[in-house]
């Protein structure tokens, strides 16, 4: 039966949760017995009720009424603190969960590899970590205690009717059992419905990013009518969805309210022929009705529990596609040390394509061979999409080789730890991200403990003196809680940030694109000190930046297919000039 | 006291975003937030009256319907029974037949309500949706450099989600709630007067908790809106520069700080839910104590023999049912007030005025020419130093300018005035002699394109992304832009060409590709002034070589603004400006100016030398 192995399923997937929840289980437990408690106290109150309505009332004996009243207050009381004490217990270990399940997430996140990050949209990785833990964490605390509770109630509740009498119990036994079929039915329904709302809800938190990410575009462009547009149609299919939702929750409602409806009226009339046979006492036909009142609450419940239940289910799928998305990258089982630490980085024969490449196409790099000795200076150069990035992203493990291997010193660079591995090469990037810290935090970002001196070597070295003019100077919190920078200034922090940090090897992604000539005269003679003695492979597409380097390696069609020095490339390969030189005939008649 | 309300206007602390993050408003202050969430609350509920009457109507005769089921059971115990007895059992089929009716009505106008309900939950949600996103479009570029993308996000996702939460459940709650206990309190009120009375007594410690719990949850679900704005801050951050976190080893650090929000997080919560924990269970405590005396009354009056047995059963069913969905009100109250604190924080979000206000009186501007006037124009960043002080400049229809000059010159702050990132603090910009303040937005932008080192790209596909230069564009125009600034060829090689997601297969395209891209749309929008911020820097040499060839043909019939520290770009200019400190120092062609001995005779000579 389908329905059951889907019922199978959502156990199967909530139970996964469990090792989160372990240490937090007997808190659970005793929240739930306190429910129980709770519930069952609900129960006897009418069976007090009973306990009267047959003796003192029938006896007109009014000194006899008092203990009942006691204790219907004294149930009641209970019946309260038993409902606190259910929250309370509940409370710590269900938040407790939820924090463990954020945090664990986040580190996930932060684990998995770059290419992770690529294919997926960061709106749906912000929806799983708010939303749907959030709902992972109220069907811990409500749903999960009171579907169990009060299927324990109702199954309580069941017998107390059977005692009562057990013609009258039958009846209503037999007539919820349609209950059972329509919930079955439900499930179909709604918990697709309730997948596809959570997608929906990630893709509209990933447009809000984007448009706000993009503002400076759309702004350009006065495109903002246009984005409205467009998340004017993703929030019309969710809302799609909602109701959706909403009426499968109509559907599931109408059952659980006629059911017991028609289950009353049936019982009415049975309990009234057997009073009038003389089978049932009226005190056993008030509290017949009086337990099944009480019953009512939980079976119409069962609808929105189970609403809850998939809606968490769904929102644990999701979660855990991110927990059990394969990590490609990770640290090596027995990690390797590099014993004498030079800095002699060399590509054997290295292969790489991204993951979801075409698979007719040739790899980026095919076979890339190079070998950088400690100290030098290796410029790379290629036509853009030549694959230039990608290259310095493999040295740090940001991306893994498909083929062939990257070795520090003699050692494979998947054999170190990672950390191990991105504390001997520092990186700048293309786009420099700044972080909310101050420009000390983002400068020393890879050796925070620096002292104050390497600090301002490393920004005089980027020629990053403007930070003493900010406001608080260098404890100014800069990024997007503070202030904002030019692209020239950032890129000079984010030089600034892979200089401090004193790796033995620096990688340079096109470190000097926003700097204008002067400032790039003055990077470029500090910088040539450092890299005097630091392994440097540095992204060029200027004659300025590759004169940084002590040798140019040209990539073309995934191939370095020269190495050497820039003004023997520059004589000798026709590609190297169509690469790097600008001095096109126009220029030439300019300067002539 | 001084702080009368004349001088705590308050326009200046709670205004807009001002303090969203404090949690010590003062009476006039928190009345002031108050009003601002009341106001939207209001006009998002103004529209729907219509259908809210409807479904107020739907659910006042459901609950009747419910309400008459304990009525029945007992005219049915009491009436019905004794009739029985006598062998008549019309009574006790009157009984049976009128609970199956009220049975069907309840169940049928309870689930179409459940679909009303969501129709009104979604309209509302959908409109506060687009109202935020709409008005984050508009607020200006300075807003959104001093407020975090993140707490945008925030406002727009888990703030949202909260309201969605009290309109996914919470009117079903109050409304049917309600009135089931209004119907219960008349029906018992007609059966049996006297236990009446004691379900109103019972109101007033019920008064007094939810005035306790309304205090004080205000407080702790507004910690818990700052808290995790603040945890969206550090997730979308982190999530953002994912490969500087990963090169620099910031995870480990970055842990602790998350696991800090997430504790504070948890703290709000915890704190939030914990008065409902004590709430809760104090309704269920007077719910009870309440029921015991209305047996304690009704047993002594039945024992005395001035009672019908099946009166006190009723009565006691009703006075059990009667707190029932007080419960419910109480979880319709709890998912208010969380709904309430996000509703302060989105109603001050759009409370924020636009820093660069669309005009009341736009003027059209159809076909611009494109002839820039700067008069007396003075700028500064917020309260900053002034950047430009008193500028004049005339650009005419059709010229290429290149604007050059060291860092910190001006030149990008002259470019975001002339797209309306920022308005002058005095003087006025105009084009073609309309002052760009009173120029209708569609046209301002439809004229003025600006083209800056940052080329962002937005999911779907590369083609998509061109078109956003122009909306509805055909393939053939798209292609045809791509061409012409030289992004066709990469373009064509990706794995689904122009269709390619920029997520996806093979999608991810290099810093220098991403400006191709950008530039299409700009070529694509076509508009009568252009201005280029730095937007080659990225490009490698070839690149930069087709652009310049598009530049030609693009920059032929408009007015451009390019600003460049590559001077290869001066060659196609008309005209070069030199800035220095927020002033024209030189002022050219670039054939005169190479020619001579000033500034920027100086940086081509430099710039020729870095070429070799």
């Amino acid at each position: 039966m389908p329905a059951g192995e889907k019922r199978q399923g959502t156990l199967a997937s909530m139970l996964r949760i469990y090792p989160y929840a372990k240490t937090a289980m007997p808190r659970l437990y005793l929240g739930m017995a306190a429910a129980l408690v709770a519930a069952v106290v609900a129960l006897v109150i009418p069976q007090v009720l009973r306990a009267l309505v047959d003796g003192p009332l029938q006896d007109g004996d009014s000194s006899q009424i008092w203990w009942p009243v006691v204790a219907v207050l004294g149930l009641g009381s209970l019946e309260a603190l038993m409902i606190w004490v259910r929250r309370a217990f509940v409370l710590q270990p269900a938040t407790g969960i939820e924090s463990r399940m954020r945090n664990a997430l986040y580190t996930r996140l932060q684990d998995l590899p770059v290419s992770f990050h690529d294919r997926w949209a960061s709106g749906q990785l912000l929806s799983r970590m708010l939303s749907d833990i959030n709902l992972v964490r109220r069907w811990l605390q409500f749903g999960l205690i009171l579907l169990v509770v009060n299927s324990l109630t109702i199954v309580v509740g069941l017998v107390f009717l059977l005692s009562i009498s057990w013609v009258l119990g039958l009846v209503f036994l037999v007539c919820s059992i349609p209950l059972w079929i329509f919930s079955y039915l439900f499930e179909n329904q709604y918990a697709a419905v309730a997948r596809r709302s959570q997608d929906q809800a990630g893709d509209l938190a990933t447009a809000v990013e984007e448009s706000v990410h993009g503002i400076r575009v759309l702004k350009a462009f006065g495109r903002g009518s246009y984005a409205l547009k467009g998340f004017a149609t993703q929030a019309e299919q969710l809302r799609g969805t909602e109701l959706a939702k909403a009426r499968a929750i109509a559907n599931i409602w109408f059952w659980l309210l006629l059911v017991p409806d028609v289950t009353f009226a049936i019982s009415l009339l049975a309990g009234v022929w057997l009073a009038a046979a003389g089978q049932l006492s009226v005190g056993q036909l008030v509290a017949f009705f009086a337990t099944a009142t009480v019953l009512r609450w939980p079976v119409e419940s069962i609808g929105f529990l189970l609403s809850m239940t998939f809606d968490a289910r769904s929102a644990t799928d999701r979660y855990f596609e991110i927990m059990e998305a394969p990590n490609t990258i990770v640290d090596p089982e027995h990690p390797k040390q590099i014993t004498q630490p030079e800095g002699r980085l060399v590509f054997h024969d290295v292969h790489f394509r991204y993951a979801d490449a075409a698979g007719d196409t040739a790899d980026l790099l095919d076979g890339v061979t190079l070998a950088i000795e400690p100290g030098e200076t290796m410029a790379v150069v290629g036509v853009t999409g030549s694959g230039k990035s990608s290259l310095t992203a493999l040295t740090t493990r940001l991306y893994d080789v498909t083929g062939g291997s990257i070795t520090l010193d003699g050692v494979d660079v998947r054999d170190l730890l990672r950390s191990d591995l991105r504390q001997r090469i520092a990186m700048a990037f293309e786009d420099a991200t700044l972080f909310s810290a101050s420009v000390r935090d983002n400068v020393l970002l890879g050796k925070p403990d620096s002292t104050d001196e390497e600090l301002s070597e490393a920004l005089d070295i980027a020629q990053a003196d403007f930070v003493f003019q900010l406001p608080n100077g260098i404890d100014t919190l800069i990024g997007e809680e503070g202030l904002s920078l030019s692209g020239g200034q950032r890129q000079r922090l984010a030089l600034a940030r892979a200089v401090a940090a004193r790796p033995q090897v620096l990688v340079l992604d096109d470190p000097l694109s926003a700097l204008d000539v002067d400032t790039e005269a003055l990077v470029e003679a500090a910088l040539r000190r450092v890299l005097a003695s630091t392994t440097a492979l540095v992204v060029a597409h200027r004659p300025s930046t590759v004169m940084l380097a002590d040798r140019v390696a040209l990539l073309e069609h995934g191939k370095i297919t020269a190495v050497g020095r820039h003004s023997e490339l520059l004589a000798t390969n026709e590609h190297y000039r169509f690469v790097i030189s600008s001095l096109d005939d126009e220029d030439e008649e300019l300067r002539a | 006291m001084s702080d009368t309300d004349s001088t705590l206007s308050g326009d200046s602390t709670v205004s807009g975003v001002t303090g969203e993050e404090r949690n010590d408003f003062n009476k006039v202050e928190s009345r002031q937030i108050r009003d601002r969430s009341l106001k939207l609350l209001n006009s998002l509920l103004r529209p729907l009256w219509a259908r809210t009457t409807l479904t107020i109507a739907v659910v006042v005769v459901s609950t009747a319907a419910q309400v008459a089921g304990p009525a029945i059971i007992a005219f049915g115990i009491d009436t019905g029974l004794p009739a029985a007895l006598d062998h008549r059992w019309i009574p006790l089929g009157l009984a049976v037949v009128g609970y199956l009716f009220t049975g069907i009505i309840g169940a049928v106008l309870i689930a179409w309500y459940t679909v009303l309900s969501a129709r009104i939950g979604q309209a509302i949600l959908f409109d506060l949706r687009k109202r935020v996103f709409r008005h984050t479009q508009r607020l200006s570029v300075e807003f959104h450099e001093t407020y975090t993308s993140g707490r945008i996000i925030a406002r727009q996702t888990s703030d949202l989600e909260s309201i969605r939460e009290l309109l996914d459940s919470g009117i079903n709650q109050l409304v049917q709630s309600g009135l089931y206990m209004l119907f219960i309190a008349i029906a018992l009120f007609l059966l049996d007067w006297k236990s009446g009375v004691v379900l109103v007594i019972a109101l007033v410690p019920l008064a007094f908790l939810t005035r306790w719990f309304a205090s004080r949850s205000q407080l702790a679900f507004r910690e818990t809106r700052v808290t995790s704005a603040r945890l969206i801050v550090q997730f979308v951050e982190t999530m953002t520069g994912i490969r500087a976190v990963k090169a620099f080893r910031k995870e480990k650090r970055n842990e602790t700080g998350f696991a800090g929000l997430v504790q504070d997080y948890r703290a709000a919560n915890v704190g939030a839910i914990k008065l409902f924990g004590v709430f809760d269970p104090g309704l269920v405590l007077i719910g009870n104590v309440a029921l015991a005396v209305v047996l304690l009354i009704g047993g002594l009056r039945v024992a005395a023999g001035g009672l019908e047995i099946g009166v006190l059963l009723a009565a006691l069913l009703y006075a059990r049912s009667f707190f029932a969905p007080a419960q419910e009100m109480a979880m319709f109250y709890n998912s208010y007030q969380a709904a309430a604190a996000s509703l302060e924080k989105i109603s001050g979000l759009l409370e924020e005025r636009p820093g660069v206000p669309d005009p009341t009186r736009p003027i059209d501007l159809w076909e611009a020419r494109g002839d820039l006037r700067f008069d007396g124009v003075e700028f500064g960043y917020g309260a900053g130093k002034v950047i430009l002080p008193n500028f004049d400049l005339e650009l005419l229809a059709g010229q290429t300018i290149a604007l050059v000059g060291s860092t910190g010159a001006g030149k990008s702050t002259l470019a975001k005035l002339v797209s309306r990132f920022y308005d002058p603090s005095k003087g006025t910009i105009s084009l073609d002699g309309v002052d760009l303040r009173m120029l209708h937005p569609k046209d301002l932008r439809r004229a003025i394109v600006m083209v800056t080192q940052e080329a962002y790209l937005f999911s779907g596909s590369v083609g998509e992304n061109i078109s956003l230069g122009k909306p509805g564009a055909s393939r053939d125009e798209i292609v045809g832009a791509a061409k012409a600034v030289g992004a066709h060829e990469f373009i064509s090689a990706l794995p689904d060409g122009y269709d390619t997601d920029v997520n996806k297969r093979g999608g991810r395209v290099s810093a220098g590709q991403r400006q191709l891209i950008s530039f299409a749309r700009a070529f694509l929008a076509d508009p009568s002034v252009l201005i280029l911020d730095e937007a080659t820097a990225s490009l490698d040499i070839p690149s930069e070589r087709l652009v310049q060839e598009g530049l030609q043909t693009l920059l032929a019939d408009r007015t451009a603004i390019i600003i460049a520290h590559r001077l290869s770009t001066v060659a196609i200019a008309d005209r070069v400006l030199v800035m220095e400190h927020g002033r024209i120092v030189e002022d050219g062609t670039p054939a005169d100016l190479i020619s001579g001995t000033g500034r920027f005779a100086h940086m081509h000579a430099a710039w020729r030398d870095s070429l070799v």
